[in-house]
């Protein structure tokens, strides 16, 4: 046991001053994560769009104003459709907004918002008397379309409105018997999808933690060739050490190192980041799991190798193969056909986990199937390693 | 009783005879020598004599005592020396050292003291604290011979250990070698260089295709002419 903890610490010792450890398990990872929540929006949590209003008066005040104190827009007055085009056309506002007549002011019965995303061929929001029109900066469809779902949701809002009156002033006789209506159709929502979603922040960190994981554990995996290359696997195997012992300590090392990295990404993309993992002890369970099975399985790819470079070649194939296919990524819905493969991968059985917790599920689940890679992995690799170490 | 006593020992790859029926016997402060050209079975024959490979049959014993790849009694009493250079390159000499101390059971002061006795020897114990990776090719190798000797070893394997050494590197090496002999360790030498196991070599053994051609001491096999005697038995044809 001693033995085991020597070639241990020495292997965490030379992970550290070659900079493997920090490099593949904290550095990479984070830097990919937030680059990605940088690409793919993960790090707006406000819109923060930049509005102009021409007119309006009466949608800036309701609808504007009340959005631009909560710190979701930033609001303009511009004097003019003309200029309203103009600044969108250079980008310096997201979404103008164009009044014709108030809807409130006016007799139409309908008012209707529409957009154009290009600049400049804006099409108007109401053909009644009263119009809003949504000028749109194509470099911005997200403040777009949110301009757009505001203005149609005004005109709708106004449109109930005038038809409430309308029957009120139309008197008693006007109104069906609301007894003979059908009852109103409930709006429901089913939340325990969207529950087990994981936030774009804490997707990227979990997928590219996962996805990384596989290569900090494939180093230290190939570790064993490397020292079998340079003559010190012999003189340790020469030493009064028992050999299944050494080659324990070399999957250890895998799976401490693993780890470790796994900790301090979780510990660190929270403050960092924004990540939020779940309840700690399902994350330590399915992080746990999750390191067993990468060793097992980067430890079985590379006993069917001869060399070091070999060994990270395959290695890299099998990660990089399983982590796209196992949703480290993007989402598995994504991939088609292909999705069907990412259940035999321990990337799409952590990343499964940590839905289920964010959920409130039990991760019973997947930690079994990735403890299933581990336990089947780890002793044919023990064995496998054995044998190559000894012919 | 000596020291190593190795009989009828063979190893094969596959279709490839690497070492056939090989025996030899080294005693205590006895010196022997193991020759032959590239390929022919030395490095094979040491492995399993250390313990590090399997053998397909034969014996291998170690002051009596029967041993193989899972005997740690018997291995504790061998010092291995490889041909390569067997180092971490990213850790010091004292580390390295000290891990291979504590893997032959050292530990505490007793593994301190040793270690200082070992740099001492080999004449590193003044750049013990700097990285192996920035050491010079002496260098590295006299610290690969200081691991060897760490746990005070009754045999001491040494394979080719002057390879790429510069001629000041390799007279300490030698002396080194001839001193602890005279202490009593059985050491068992491969080399290259026909004019070390003369001056080293208390006996010799040529060996080629994985058979043992002659053994004797070096004089009974040609000295001062050990070189004519062994390309005799070998043959003039380049090997791989």
């Amino acid at each position: 046991m001693r033995a085991l903890i020597l070639i241990l610490l020495k292997d965490l010792r030379q992970r550290l001053r070659d900079g493997t450890l920090v490099i593949y398990a904290v550095a990479l990872p984070l830097g990919l994560a937030f680059l990605l929540n940088l690409v793919m929006g993960g790090s707006a949590q406000r819109l923060d769009a930049r509005y102009g209003v021409v007119g309006l008066p009466a949608f800036t005040e309701q609808v504007l104003r009340p959005m631009e104190a909560a710190g979701h827009i930033r609001l303009s007055r511009v004097a003019s459709a003309e200029q309203g085009r103009e600044l969108a056309g250079r980008g310096r506002l997201d979404a103008v907004f164009v009044g014709g007549p108030e809807p409130s002011a006016a007799a139409s019965e309908s008012s209707e918002a529409s957009r154009d995303p290009s600049a400049g061929s804006p099409e108007p929001a109401s053909a009644g008397a009263g119009s809003i029109e949504v000028i749109g900066s194509v470099d911005a469809p997200v403040a777009v379309q949110v301009a757009r779902e505001l203005a149609e949701s005004y005109a709708a809002a106004e449109r109930g409105e005038r038809l409430a009156l309308s029957v009120a002033d139309a008197g008693p006789e006007a109104v069906p018997d609301l007894r003979a209506l059908p009852e109103p159709i409930q709006l429901r929502q089913d939340t325990s999808l969207s529950v087990r979603q994981l936030d774009t922040r804490t997707y990227h960190v979990a997928g590219m933690g996962v996805f990384f994981l596989f290569f900090t554990v494939m180093l230290c995996v190939a570790g064993i060739f490397a020292e079998r290359d340079s003559g010190t696997l012999a003189r340790i195997m020469a030493a009064p050490v028992p050999g299944s012992l050494i080659m324990a300590a070399k999957l250890v090392g895998g799976v401490l190192t693993g780890l470790i990295g796994m900790a301090v990404l979780i510990v660190v993309s929270g403050p960092l980041l924004g990540a939020r993992w779940g309840d700690p002890a399902g994350v330590a369970a399915l992080v746990t799991a999750v390191v067993l099975a990468a060793t097992g399985l980067m430890a079985v790819v590379a006993t069917f190798t001869r060399t070091a470079e070999q060994a990270a070649n395959w290695q890299s194939v099998v990660a990089t193969v399983c982590g796209i296919v196992g949703g480290a990524f993007f989402s598995v819905g994504q991939l088609g056909g292909l999705a069907a493969f990412g259940a035999v991968t321990p990337h799409h059985w952590f990343m499964e986990g940590l839905a289920d917790l964010r959920g409130g599920g039990s991760v019973a689940l997947p930690v079994t199937v990735l403890l299933g890679f581990a336990v089947v992995g780890i002793p044919v690799a023990l064995a496998r390693l054995g044998r190559m170490a000894r012919a | 009783m000596p020291v190593l006593e190795v009989t009828g020992l063979r190893k094969s790859y596959k279709d490839r005879l690497a070492v056939d029926d090989v025996g030899f016997a080294v005693g205590e402060g006895e010196t022997y020598g193991l020759l032959g050209p590239n390929g022919a079975g030395k490095t094979t024959t040491i492995s399993m004599v250390v313990g590090v490979l399997a053998r397909d049959a034969g014996e291998v014993r170690i002051d009596g005592r029967p041993h193989d790849t899972a005997s740690t009694s018997t291995k504790s009493v061998i010092g291995y020396v490889p041909q390569e250079l067997a180092l971490y390159p990213d850790l010091t000499a004292r580390e390295n050292l000290r891990f291979f101390a504590g893997l032959y059971g050292m530990r505490g002061g007793e593994a301190r003291r040793r270690i200082e006795e070992v740099l001492t020897t080999v004449g590193l114990a003044d750049r013990a604290g700097e990285a192996v990776g920035k050491y010079s090719g002496g260098m590295s190798r006299r610290l690969n011979i200081g691991i060897g000797l760490l746990n005070r070893p009754r045999l001491l394997v040494l394979d080719e250990p002057t390879a790429g050494v510069d001629p000041q590197s390799r007279t300490a090496i030698l002396d080194n070698v001839r001193s602890l002999a005279c202490d009593g360790i059985a050491v068992l030498y491969t080399t290259h260089y026909m004019e070390e196991a003369e001056r080293l070599c208390d006996r010799v053994g040529i060996i080629d295709g994985g058979r043992m051609l002659a053994e004797g001491s070096p004089r009974e096999l040609g000295a001062p002419d050990l070189e004519a005697a062994f390309l005799q038995l070998t043959g003039r044809a380049l090997r791989d």
